[in-house]
């Protein structure tokens, strides 16, 4: 996938004139500006998890802060795995709204327990096209974790996060997939399912 | 007899370089001059395999994040199983009550003392990976927390910023080249790997407190050991629980978890530097193509 010499055969086969296409809408992010965004980031999920609201708005709040904050499509059909490519469009959209649900559940859970602690930026690093940028989190009375949040310099946003060398993106596909395949391969029994647990 | 399966799978891995042309692990400056000596004795490892009759490249090394080598997943199903029994039986209501009963700062002392019976361990290891910085810290740690620390209750030395540095034989195999090997479930242990278990074989006997306690005082580290994983299973009980519990393949959730995490606490995870495991780009296999 990260393969260079593979990226090389493919640039050549698609020709100059589709790549310019294709990397037309880069935002050429810049390291300060990602740092920026974490921070926004870290500071709205902070003030949402001491807000003191109950658990049912913490998650609806949650999902907002998902929305604004993380590129939740490409999250979710990376999730989905092969079965993306031949879902059809509206199956897709419903399943991934049914996905933001499920994941701001299940991580607004993990956040719950994170009340009272910190995230603290500790620098960025440019990789290709995303800009990762290093903190570390120190829930209340416990040791401090390295997280970092992978930026997309395409779409602006989050699109994976790691936590201690544990990345959102594999964790969830491993998920994901087990549950289609649990479903008998069904998108759309998938999506009943991951509404029912939203 | 530890040294058995270590040995053979020292073996086994250098075979798996020679036949499979496995990348070898990038480690700068600390490489390993056992894997060079290994290779100087390929036909040995090699000989060793055919007489052994193992074929195949089960050992390979997968970097990548979420990729993995786990050709004896069947069994590791059912000794997941096993465990999770053993798990919602044993250990989960035992360190509920340890965590129930005793109160933070206690757990909190037994950790510390754990860690610190640890210290000589890790600095055997810090010099068998050549990490001289790394095990004059853990010693300067280890003579802080005995003195000041009140025999390794208390943890000082963090607060003077000699923080808390970990190393096993595992790590050991990893810096001296040797693969990872096959994804492995251990009964009652869980997750490990060829290489890990292998390691963690070898940690039973490279302590030096355990050759320098008499009873009963060489009870104390492993009673506070045990203590150390009920707290762990207490503290982090919710994160546990729910990769248990609501995974909808606990098998193979354990399985993405326990690795990447390992590859990253031996710097070759996804945001590390392991040669093709770096970043991984969602938006090239979903547009890119």
């Amino acid at each position: 996938m990260n393969d260079l010499s593979r990226r090389a055969v493919l640039a050549g086969l698609t020709g100059s004139a589709a790549l310019a296409a294709f990397s037309a809408p880069a935002l050429a992010l810049t390291e300060d500006q990602a740092v920026a965004f974490v921070r926004d980031m870290a500071a709205d999920i902070e003030k949402t998890i001491n807000s003191g609201r109950s658990e049912a708005q913490m998650y609806q709040a949650f999902e907002k802060l998902m929305n604004k904050y993380a590129d939740m499509d490409v999250i979710a059909r990376f999730a989905l795995g092969p079965a993306a490519r031949s879902a059809s469009s509206s199956e897709l959209s419903s399943y991934s709204a049914a996905f933001r649900g499920y994941l701001s559940k299940k991580y607004g859970a993990r956040f719950r327990e994170f009340i009272g602690g910190d995230i603290e930026v500790r620098g960025a690093r440019t990789d290709k096209r995303a800009v990762i940028v290093s903190a570390r989190a120190k829930p209340k009375g416990q040791a401090a974790v390295a997280v970092d949040f992978h930026v997309s310099d395409r779409s602006g946003k989050v699109f994976n996060v790691i936590l201690e060398g544990v990345n959102l993106l594999t964790t969830e596909r491993t998920e994901i997939t087990s549950l289609l395949d649990q479903q008998g391969g069904s998108l759309s029994k998938l999506t009943a399912e991951l509404n029912r647990r939203g | 007899m530890a040294f058995v399966p270590v040995l053979y799978y020292v073996f086994q891995s250098a075979k798996n370089r020679l036949r499979c042309n496995v990348k070898p692990i990038q480690d700068g400056d600390v490489r390993p001059s056992i894997a060079r000596k290994l290779k100087f004795t390929s036909w040995l490892p090699v000989s060793a395999l055919v007489l052994l009759g193992v074929a195949g490249c089960t050992t390979g090394n997968p970097a990548g994040p979420g990729e993995f080598n786990d050709p004896y997943e069947q069994t590791n199903r059912r000794i997941h199983n096993f465990n999770k029994a053993v798990d919602r039986s044993l250990y989960r209501p035992v360190s509920n009550t340890y965590g129930t009963v005793l109160p933070q700062p206690v757990r909190r002392g037994v950790d510390n003392f754990s860690e610190f019976t640890d210290l000589p361990r890790r600095i055997v290891n810090d010099l068998l990976q050549g990490k001289v910085e790394d095990a004059l810290h853990n010693g300067f740690r280890f003579a802080t927390n005995a003195t000041f620390g009140l025999l390794g209750i208390l943890d000082p030395a963090t607060d003077l910023g000699i923080e808390s540095r970990d190393a096993d034989f595992g790590e050991t195999l990893h810096v001296w080249g040797v693969g990872e090997g096959a994804y492995l479930a251990v009964p009652f242990f869980g997750p490990s790997t060829q290489r890990d278990l292998a390691g963690d074989i070898v940690d039973l006997v490279t302590n030096p407190l355990a050759y320098v306690l008499t009873p009963p005082e060489s009870y104390y580290p492993p009673s506070s050991t045990v203590g150390e994983y009920a707290g762990y299973r207490y503290t982090y009980r919710e994160t546990l629980n729910d990769v248990l519990d609501n995974s909808a393949d606990s098998y193979a959730t354990s399985r993405v978890v326990y690795l990447d995490a390992r590859r990253f606490e031996l710097g070759m995870s996804s945001s590390g530097d392991a040669e093709d495991g770096g970043v991984l780009d969602p938006y090239e296999e979903l547009y890119g193509e």
